[in-house]
């Protein structure tokens, strides 16, 4: 019943804490609704006017039902609070002063993921090992953004100037959703993130061939793709390891076919999107700092091959 | 009879103005009545046009992956969405019938500075104008209504929009905070004779806090917005990291303002509901004491729980702890309220007019906001619901099923003493029932995307699951509301011809502005009658059974 509800079905300790508390939360507001609910509608039908009555006589109040109910209250209050301090401590524990595990920089609209102590980077995707609580440091290139995948954990801004940091797991493999919270401009909408859980081995397996430099093709399409990579606009945005393309104002792309999206969640990652992608950028994601390049078809073909080897 | 206050007419003067109704005499007036006839006119155009923004951003929002609008106009269209429903729409429509009411309501002439009243009508409405213009001059502001730097800065918002929005709400502030002055003068000053401050209507006394909160908070937002002016014309970094500045520093400031603004925008309201529950269940107000001191309550509290807009930004738990236990302190006094309006129901003998149908709808509605509050100031909730439907759901059940159902129940109620004829009851109902399932139908639902994860400010969205279809009730919804509104628009040209004549008081109300004709003289009173209580006029008609509480 709760399924497609993410802030009520968590996959983490941290989440877990949060959901079991808004339970609570939720059910005593439903009560306190009711309540009100109930007390106005008995009203409405009690003591609504018969034809001719006569004004009652007045009732200027009743201190101590007054007083009992603003103490109730107090109390109501004072108990969600107290559990509500107890869950802080339980979903947002202190972060160290040791390395982050994962640095993630939010960009206007993408998100740039690295793994300091791998030498990782990649984007729009992160790579958790499960039952293995990660660091996240968070940077800001230029406004505020937020970071929230709701079935792992808070939401935490990201604010250029300030060193926020939280923590992530996930209990089960599997691919958790989320998205920048804090609008950050015109393509807000499309700054989504996904967390990819997966077991210590096939995690182990990803990083490997993060790792991997990519081989230039020698032949085919592929190839005249890998040359027009490094002679048109596309390095000087892009990295891609082991090439000459080192620039790092638009996402890395070593391992760019290894991804599940294109453009930070706007399109799923298939070759026929990433020819949409390169060809019309504008129109795929309006706004976006992807410059549409007007590619002839044979280049953006030649493209295509070339950034799909790039497992 | 010498108890009769009689104030002096001054006739010669009241001669001039007796040729009232020309458009000049509109323009150049300092009465009272006009200047809050024309702030709740400025009211009703803006709120066409706000109303008519949040249509197309429903629109947009009907399917998933809607190509309808553009992101840069779907940005435009909910910045000034939200600055005119809250600058131009409901702190002009709460001006304009406190400026209205209160002189009436405390047996005075006018105001206590009838020159600066109009000074602050004009330069609020010319505040909205000029933040309007900036739709000619390359673009509508488009970073949100509380404009968070830096991407309010010029190096991410380059166009003037940014700029219109600041000067615009700058003027708008001044505006404001004369007006505030103004009421709190007023009612300080210009009370009838034997009217003591426990003795004045329940609506009186929440405008009066009001100001005071009017009075502090605004220039938190005035100072901000020309820090945020200095940035981006002289190129001070007071909002940016890079020289010492903060970004969060404009949240503090912003925010220190925002949420005594949120009271702002519903004290008035309290007001309004407190004088039209006792008045149709013909009882006097359950607990005046408490009514009263809670909304002083609430005034102080608001200046202790801004930081609960910023639970994410990561201020540290011992900061969020004590915003958190601030705005659990606020839901109290807002709770006894809530009971109170509900017991003042209790034994009465409750008249179904349309605008006590509006009332009991607001006890509930609001009670549903109220309580979608509390979720906020459990931080761990905050940490997950905040900047997702589950605020826009939040904030509309405030203002919407708060501020504007208490609207529209004055509106009901005080609309026979401001033109003299009654509204239908029968569009009325129309218009009630209507306002209750588009609103509820636009709004509940958008809880439960919240819940689906879906953020807010997106201009489209995947296709996930449940989105499509509760965006697709949510519009509908909204259409419905806007329907709703033609019922009372209609309603009131309806009644400017075949309305029944309402006369000084058709609710057999007590208060004093009913002890006047509909609509009232210029000079509001020829004479005042006795007040020896919270209800002047109940005293007056049951001599034997006068309001002994209170009466001391």
């Amino acid at each position: 019943m709760l399924d497609g509800y993410p802030v009520f079905t968590p996959h983490s300790e941290y989440a877990r804490s949060i959901a079991s508390l808004s339970f609570g939360v939720l059910w005593t507001a439903l009560g306190i609704f009711l309540l009100v609910a109930g007390l106005v509608t008995y009203a409405t039908y009690k003591f609504k006017a018969k034809p001719g009555e006569k004004t009652p006589k007045p009732v200027y109040g009743n201190t101590k039902l007054e007083i009992a109910y603003t103490l109730s209250f107090v109390v109501i209050l004072g108990t969600i609070s107290v559990f509500s301090i107890r869950a802080m401590e339980a979903s947002d524990p202190p972060t160290g002063e040791h390395p982050d595990d994962l640095l993630i920089i939010a960009h206007q609209w993408w998100w740039e993921v690295r793994y300091p102590s791998a030498g990782i980077i990649t984007a729009n995707e992160i790579h958790i090992p499960i039952h293995h609580p990660e660091q996240l440091g968070f940077e800001s290139a230029d406004v505020i953004h937020d970071f929230w995948v709701p079935e792992l954990g808070r939401k935490m801004d990201i604010i250029p100037g300030i060193e926020n940091k939280s923590w992530i797991a996930a209990d089960n493999p599997g691919t958790y959703f989320g998205a920048c919270a804090e609008y950050c401009g015109q393509e807000h909408a499309w700054m989504r993130i996904r967390v990819v859980a997966q077991t210590p081995e096939a995690f182990s397996a990803w990083e490997q061939a993060q790792l991997r430099v990519p081989a230039t093709p020698e032949n085919g399409e592929a190839m005249e793709g890998a040359k027009y990579f490094q002679e048109l606009s596309c390095a000087s945005c892009h990295t891609i390891r082991g090439t000459d393309a080192q620039a790092r104002i638009g996402p890395d792309l070593t391992h760019v076919a290894s991804r599940e999206t294109l453009a930070a969640g706007r399109l799923d990652n298939t070759p026929a999107n990433l020819a949409k992608w390169l060809l019309e950028p504008d129109l795929v994601k309006p706004g976006c700092r992807m410059p549409n390049l007007h590619l002839p078809r044979q280049q953006q073909d030649s493209l295509v091959a070339y950034l799909e080897t790039l497992q | 009879m010498s108890e009769i206050s009689v104030l002096p007419l001054p006739m010669r003067e009241l001669a001039e103005f007796e040729e009232k109704g020309t458009i000049l005499s509109w323009l150049s007036s300092c009465d009272h009545k006009q200047i809050g006839i024309m702030y709740l006119l400025t009211a009703v155009a803006f709120f066409i046009v706000g109303g008519c923004e949040a249509l197309f951003m429903r629109i947009q929002l009907a399917i998933p992956n809607n190509h309808f609008l553009k992101p840069e106009t779907y940005d435009q269209l909910f910045t000034m969405h939200g600055t005119t429903m809250i600058f131009l729409v409901i702190v002009p429509a709460l001006l304009g019938l406190s400026m209205y009411l209160v002189p009436l309501m405390i047996g005075a002439r006018d105001v206590a500075f009838p020159r600066l009243n109009a000074l602050g009508f004009w330069l609020l409405l010319f505040g909205g104008i000029f933040l309007y213009t900036s739709i000619f001059f390359g673009n509508a502001p488009d970073m949100g209504w509380f404009s968070y730097a830096p991407l309010s800065e010029k190096p991410y918002s380059s166009l003037p929009g940014v700029d219109f929005w600041a000067l615009g709400l700058f003027s708008i502030g001044i505006g404001t905070v004369a007006s505030g002055i103004n009421i709190i003068v007023t009612i300080l000053t210009l009370r009838a004779p034997g009217m003591k401050m426990k003795r004045l209507p329940l609506f009186a006394w929440m405008t009066f806090v009001n100001s005071f909160l009017i009075v502090f908070a605004l220039p938190a937002l005035n100072a901000a917005l020309a820090m945020l002016l200095i940035d981006r014309g002289l190129h001070a970094r007071f909002f940016t990291p890079d020289a010492g500045g903060s970004p969060v520093m404009w949240q503090h400031f912003f925010w220190s303002f925002g949420h005594p603004e949120v009271y702002i925008m519903v004290l008035p309201a309290f007001g309004i509901i407190s004088e039209v529950v006792p008045v149709f269940s013909r009882q006097p107000i359950f607990g005046y004491g408490f009514v009263a001191a809670s909304t002083v309550a609430i005034a102080l509290l608001s200046f202790a729980v801004w930081a609960h807009h910023m639970f994410a930004v990561g201020l540290g738990h011992s900061m969020d702890i004590f915003f958190a236990l601030g705005s659990m302190l606020i839901a109290v006094p807002t709770g006894i309220k809530v009971f109170n309006w509900v017991f003042t129901m209790w034994h009465g003998a409750i008249r179904y007019t349309t605008a006590m149908k509006f009332a009991a709808a607001f006890l509930i509605e609001f009670t549903i906001g109220g309580l979608s509050g509390v979720i906020f100031a459990v931080v761990p909730m905050d940490w997950q619901l905040t900047d997702t439907y589950v605020i826009v759901a939040h904030i509309h059940y405030v203002l919407f099923g708060g501020t504007m159902f208490a609207l529209f129940a004055g509106t009901y109620y005080w609309w026979p003493k401001m033109t003299g004829r009654l509204l239908s009851e029968r569009l009325g109902t129309w218009h009630f029932w209507t306002t209750v399932i588009g609103f509820n139908a636009t709004f509940f639902v958008q809880h439960m995307l919240g819940f689906a994860g879906m953020t807010r400010r997106v201009w489209t969205y995947p296709d996930l699951p449940h989105w499509g279809l509760l965006n697709m009730i949510s519009t509908v919804g909204a259409f419905v509301l806007a329907g709703s509104t033609v019922f009372l628009f209609w309603n009131m040209l309806w009644s400017g011809k075949h309305g029944r004549t309402a006369g000084a008081n058709p609710w057999e109300a007590w208060t004093l502005e009913w002890a006047t004709s509909s609509p009232p003289p210029l000079y509001n009173f020829a004479e005042v009658p006795p007040v020896h209580g919270p209800r002047p006029l109940w005293d007056l008609e049951h001599p034997d059974e006068q309001d002994r509480f209170l009466n001391k």
